[in-house]
């Protein structure tokens, strides 16, 4: 069962101008159901393709089950690769195309009509077989890709964007069965998407990429609860940002000094006194009260904007020191604010992060591009 | 600072000329867009299309003169034949050594293969005149590949026709094939390689199916140009007779039953040819390419680089010694040309020299008219079909109709024309040359143009609207500028294509003479003209056609970059 390892991949294109892949590293386990995450043009679809040969790096190592596998073209390394626009031959009908695969490697025809029907009835298409490309749905173009690309018998699955050009109901749905197809017949995945919601439903682990780099590895749990890197935090789930320093350090945390003479208590002890950082809290995890309440980390301010968002409220806050501040509160649970309403808003010292201020600035660090 | 004015203070122009603002006023009026449609259709019918099938019809009972000419018959049936049999086996070869040769230059990674690229056009440019004087002295003639055998290798004949169609028609498949190739999405064959097929098998199991339509495009050019051409094959027949040979035997000749015979022919010619064409479109599509049988061990080591590396060598060196050399193996005698002072007659004009330079300035103007006036009357048409304005059906008849002077034999095309023409007398013969001309260009042009036009989104022109742009200023701001170099490529490929234009003009005119045609005079046996003054005659045109060849490219690089 293929275990995949990346050894300081390296690629780069127009003769070194852009850096596509910048070093990378990772590896991924046998088994497991891995994202490579990050916003438009970060390098996680050239990485894949560099995984499935398609592309060649410049520099680094890429091996399947503790095999170089640089030199093997594609159609040797035993993999399947689902398109982001899941390229079926516009000129085969639905079985001709699932059935491909196995045809070229010259399976037995026996053989081959089983796996056919073996994946179609798997996707829930077996009664299309006969339609062409034209005639389907996204959703059922996905499906059709997807039984082609496990059709030819591969361990380790490569998905691009799979669900990118699909209806928001159907991602939705399709994101689990696509993860319980790949445990079911106990593949090894890699998926890449720049929807971190997606990512983080699906994965057992997960790779923010950024700008050619891989910011951090983890579950979804611990991207989200330890995000090590201010980008990750940004990308992974909402923030709210507020700028600040650093004016005591002690056993029980520290100090941060925001605009406007605010002071807040953090747990986090791993900055120096007189740094220049960023307090990143997350919308839902603040408390919200009306009127002038002291509370532990209380910052008064009014409700700026209200939008009702389904299963929850988003407040926009301004603060006394002019921050601002989003708060998420759920719809069924509390009462509601409205505009123009003075309230309290306070969080917990240890489910709050922070960050040393970017060189670059805060503003380039969290650009998506 | 103004809207619109850059800081050197010149103002950005938006076309807003009084003049600009006119035609934007008129052409918001549905009555005149419908002038301005109906026009060039009915230029279409009355100029281009009709004239060369109206001449045949009027003509149409010295066919008698043929039935009663059972020899006259019999050879005409057997030339009509050789046509037939000559174009379909010239298309298929061309297919087979242009094929690889398109792949190889797509898929290479040399930056020479943009040379090689350049190097594929020459026979396209290169007026087939001239061709055929060069082909004809590398396999024919003594200074030739037969100086290594005792006697001429390729005499006159149907092989020399065989060879100088597979000549000028294999740049025609490999601008097809290499255009289909770079607009096609890689992705598909991407797909079949993550799935376990060889190269080869990609390649043949998807890449060509789906770029069967350029297959069958390749096909029909390569076709179409076999069945028409005239002047080259002219000059390699000998004695051996095709259908465009034969009518131009039979005019030279001045026989009895010549009438009969050439409305005879040139209908038989056309109407097959459009047959076949019809067929061609409506049935090619459903041709399945074979793709059943997969035996990858085989086509593995087939994809294999050492095996690719000597299928682009023999592709290579096919083009080199059947197409390239033999095609520019005319410039010998032009440089004898330079030692022995011919050149300097040719600069001075003197001599034979002045009828030439006048040929040459009748070509460019000829050619330069009909391009101007294909592109005033192609482009609107082209919008029509691309557009399928006048609904999907007519649209369709109308884009099969447009090809029709493609395929229609340019000597015969050019007699109907005269037949036609001649009906009224007063015409004079320069606009017969030009209406010629731009009967046999005009093709070339629409197809360009409609493709360019198709394959802009409609979206763009309805936001164009949205925003406030009247139909006029849609066109001008927006499909002008995306489509200007498929136009200019149109247009160029008009204009070559004219200059080297024999067979229609030596059908239509007695008096005046193209350069094509003055060429065919001097490489007449007995024409006193000598091999450095003929080479040198080829040579100029050559070297010209190698101008506007390089010209092409350069504005085409230019689009790249943009």
């Amino acid at each position: 069962m293929p275990e995949v390892q990346l050894v300081d991949v390296t690629k780069t294109f127009e003769k070194g101008k852009i850096v596509a892949v910048d070093n990378v590293s990772f590896r991924v386990q046998d088994k497991e159901y891995f994202s490579l995450i990050g916003p438009s043009g970060c390098g996680k679809t050239t990485l894949l393709r560099i995984v499935a040969g398609l592309v060649q790096p410049d520099e680094g190592e890429i091996r399947i089950e503790n095999k170089l596998v640089n030199p093997i073209p594609p159609e040797d390394r035993s993999i399947g690769f689902v398109f982001q626009t899941y390229a079926l031959f516009p000129h085969m009908n639905v079985w001709d195309n699932v059935t491909y695969g196995p045809r070229v490697k010259a399976w037995g025809n026996k053989e081959r009509t089983r796996i056919g029907r073996e994946m179609l009835e798997m996707v829930r298409l077996y009664e299309r077989l006969d339609a062409l490309p034209s005639e389907l749905s996204g959703g059922m173009m996905q499906r059709v890709a997807l039984a082609r690309a496990l059709a030819a018998g591969a361990k380790l699955l490569l998905l691009d964007e799979p669900l990118g050009a699909l209806d928001a109901k159907i991602r939705f749905e399709l994101r689990y069965e696509l993860r319980k197809f790949v445990k079911d017949l106990g593949l090894t995945a890699i998926h890449v998407t720049h929807d971190q919601g997606e990512a983080m439903a699906i994965s057992d682990r997960i790779a923010v990429m950024r700008k050619g780099k891989i910011l951090q590895v983890g579950t979804p749990q611990e991207l989200y609860m330890k995000p090590q890197h201010i980008f990750v935090a940004h990308f992974i789930g909402e923030s709210n940002f507020l700028e600040g320093y650093i004016t005591e350090v002690d056993k029980n945390g520290s100090l941060v000094k925001l605009r406007g003479r605010l002071t807040v208590h953090v747990s986090d002890k791993t900055k120096n006194k007189g740094e220049r950082v960023v307090l990143m809290v997350r919308p839902e995890t603040f408390k919200m009260e009306e009127g002038r309440k002291k509370r532990v980390n209380s910052m008064f301010g009014h409700i700026e904007k209200f939008r009702f968002e389904g299963t929850n409220i988003r407040y926009e806050v301004i603060l006394e020191n002019e921050d601002r501040i989003a708060i998420i509160r759920p719809t069924l649970i509390g009462e509601w604010f409205n505009v123009g309403d003075k309230v309290t808003v306070s969080f917990s010292p240890n489910k709050s992060y922070i960050f040393t201020y970017p060189s670059k600035g805060l503003r380039e660090e969290l650009t998506l591009e | 600072m103004k809207v619109g004015e850059r800081k050197s203070g010149r103002k950005i122009d938006l076309g807003d000329s009084a003049f600009t603002k006119f035609l934007d006023s008129l052409s918001s009026k549905p009555i005149i867009r419908y002038m301005v449609y109906s026009c060039a259709v009915v230029s279409f019918f009355g100029l281009i299309l009709i004239p060369p099938i109206l001449g045949i019809l009027l003509k149409w009972n010295t066919m008698g003169q043929i039935f009663e000419n059972p020899d006259l018959m019999s050879r005409a049936t057997t030339a009509i034949s050789s046509s037939f049999a000559i174009a379909i086996f010239v298309s298929l070869i061309d297919l087979a050594a242009g094929l690889p040769m398109a792949w190889f230059i797509t898929r290479g990674r040399s930056r020479w293969l943009n040379v090689l690229d350049t190097f594929t056009d020459i026979p396209f440019v290169v007026p087939t005149v001239t061709l055929g004087y060069s082909l004809l002295l590398f396999w024919s003639g003594p200074e030739g590949v037969s100086s290594l055998f005792e006697g001429s290798l390729v005499s006159p004949g149907w092989l020399l026709i065989i060879l100088l169609h597979f000549t000028f028609s294999f740049p025609v498949v490999v601008r097809v094939m290499v255009g289909g190739l770079l607009d096609y999405e890689r992705t598909y064959e991407e797909a079949a390689r993550t799935l376990g097929a060889a190269p080869l098998t990609a390649d043949r199991t998807i890449t060509l199916p789906i770029l069967k339509p350029s297959l069958i495009a390749s096909f029909t050019l390569a076709f179409a140009r076999s069945i028409s051409e005239t002047g080259a094959t002219m000059m390699v027949a000998g004695a051996f007779e095709n259908g465009p040979v034969l009518i131009n035997n039979l005019k030279t000749a001045g026989e009895t039953g010549y009438e009969g015979a050439l409305v005879f022919v040139s209908f038989i010619l056309i109407a097959v040819s459009c047959l076949m064409f019809l067929v061609i479109r409506l049935l090619g599509t459903r041709l399945k390419i074979p793709l059943k049988t997969i035996r990858p061990a085989i086509e593995r080591k087939l994809s294999d680089h050492g095996v690719v590396t000597l299928r682009n060598g023999v592709t290579l060196l096919i083009f080199l010694v059947l197409v390239l050399i033999p095609s520019l193996f005319v410039a010998l005698p032009a440089i004898q040309a330079i030692s022995d002072g011919t050149i300097n007659q040719a600069i001075t004009a003197t001599g034979v020299w002045e009828g030439y330079w006048q040929s040459l300035g009748l070509s460019y103007f000829v050619g330069t008219i009909a391009t101007i006036l294909n592109v005033i009357l192609g482009l609107p048409m082209a919008v029509l079909i691309a557009r399928r304005r006048i609904g999907t059906l007519s649209s369709t008849i109308l884009d099969v109709l447009v090809n029709v002077p493609m395929i229609v034999p340019s000597i015969a095309l050019g007699i109907s024309l005269s037949f036609f023409w001649k009906s009224f007398a007063f015409f004079p013969e320069i606009w017969l040359l030009i209406l010629a001309h731009m009967s046999i260009t005009y093709p070339y042009f629409v197809r360009s143009a409609a493709s360019a036009v198709e394959r802009i989104s409609i979206d763009l022109e309805e936001a164009a609207r949205t925003l406030g742009s009247r139909p006029f200023t849609v066109f001008r701001t927006i499909i002008l500028p995306l489509t200007k170099y498929s136009l200019l490529a149109g247009a160029i490929m008009v204009f070559t294509r004219s200059i080297s234009e024999t067979g229609a003009t030596l059908a239509v005119v007695t008096e005046l003479q193209t350069v094509p045609v003055l060429l065919v005079s001097w490489v007449k046996p007995g024409s006193g003209m000598s091999p450095s003054q003929i080479g040198l005659g080829c040579g100029f045109l050559i070297v010209l056609s190698f101008i506007i060849l390089l010209i092409l490219r350069l504005v085409a690089r230019g689009h790249q970059h943009a």
